[in-house]
């Protein structure tokens, strides 16, 4: 059953994102606050997982892509879009504004649903209701094509 | 080297290796943005492996809960009416701002990057330049201690 394997890869995949998360320390908003402080109380940490993470991902990716197909699927689903839009520029400068408000990146606010906490909850809540806000603007003006 | 930088070294392997699982054996990108974007739809459209992601993110999160609880440390405050409208506040700009930009710090910043996109290199770029003025903003106006 190839739709069985893919779910449990991608299980697997997310409780090992989650455990690289949690252990490189981006679960902690005020990390995040730090490692964009650079001109106050700089904390560079954050880098070393930029680091690690596209040093090896750099080396794998290659690897990986020397192969006709992906193990469980017949095609490659990667990005193939070049374009550099005012979409593109304008959504990282307002996800780089929530960032650096907040501390919280989807992936690890997902995460920090886990410590049951009410803060992570607020913020997904909020987050999920900005997708659905860009859909609803989308669909009027159509600005991300 | 110290512990801290130890941990993000550790973590950011992780982060890689999920990725490379996701890409090897589905071959997707690991964007958490475009997973929680995308599994709106996941259901009608029969594609679920966004949703075992996610699942796999809160198991991965449940696990750190139980064995290092510390990871969720969050130290920014939490407590008053106005917090809460900051954070409800960095929760719309980060959804919408990754669905218009078609990323966040995953799919831009590790996978984007280890793919040589330019589009993903610009975004991160933008996006931590963003996050960085924000929080001198914040600092400048005496908002972060």
């Amino acid at each position: 059953m190839k739709s069985k394997n893919i779910a449990i890869i991608s299980f697997i995949s997310g409780v090992l994102f989650a455990l690289g998360l949690g252990i490189a320390g981006m679960t902690q908003p005020q990390k995040i606050i730090a490692f964009l402080d650079v001109f106050g109380a700089w904390d560079p940490s954050l880098v070393f997982v930029m680091l690690s993470g596209i040093g090896i991902h750099f080396i794998a990716y290659r690897l990986i892509r020397k192969r006709q197909s992906p193990i469980f699927s017949t095609e490659w689903h990667v990005p193939t879009k070049t374009e550099i839009t005012p979409a593109l520029i304008v959504g990282a400068i307002i996800f780089g504004i929530g960032w650096g408000l907040g501390g919280f990146c989807p992936g690890p606010a997902v995460v920090a649903l886990a410590s049951f906490k009410a803060k992570p909850f607020v913020f997904v809540f909020s987050m999920l209701l900005g997708m659905f806000l860009f859909h609803l603007v989308d669909s009027k003006l159509k600005i991300r094509k | 080297m110290n512990q801290a930088w130890i941990n993000a070294i550790v973590g950011g392997s992780i982060i890689a290796t999920s990725a490379s699982l996701m890409l090897l054996y589905n071959g997707r990108v690991v964007g958490i943005s475009g997973i929680l974007n995308g599994a709106f739809s996941a259901v009608r459209k029969k594609n679920t492996w966004r949703l075992y992601f996610i699942a796999g993110l809160f198991s991965g999160g449940l696990l750190l809960n139980f064995l290092s609880p510390e990871v969720f440390t969050d130290s920014l405050p939490a407590s008053i009416f106005a917090d809460y409208c900051l954070i409800v506040f960095s929760g719309l700009l980060v959804g919408f701002g990754t669905v218009l930009g078609s990323g966040c710090t995953s799919g831009h910043g590790i996978c984007g990057i280890s793919r040589m996109s330019t589009r993903s290199i610009l975004a991160t770029a933008i996006f931590v330049a963003a996050g960085i003025a924000t929080v001198s903003c914040l600092r400048f106006f005496g908002v972060v201690r």
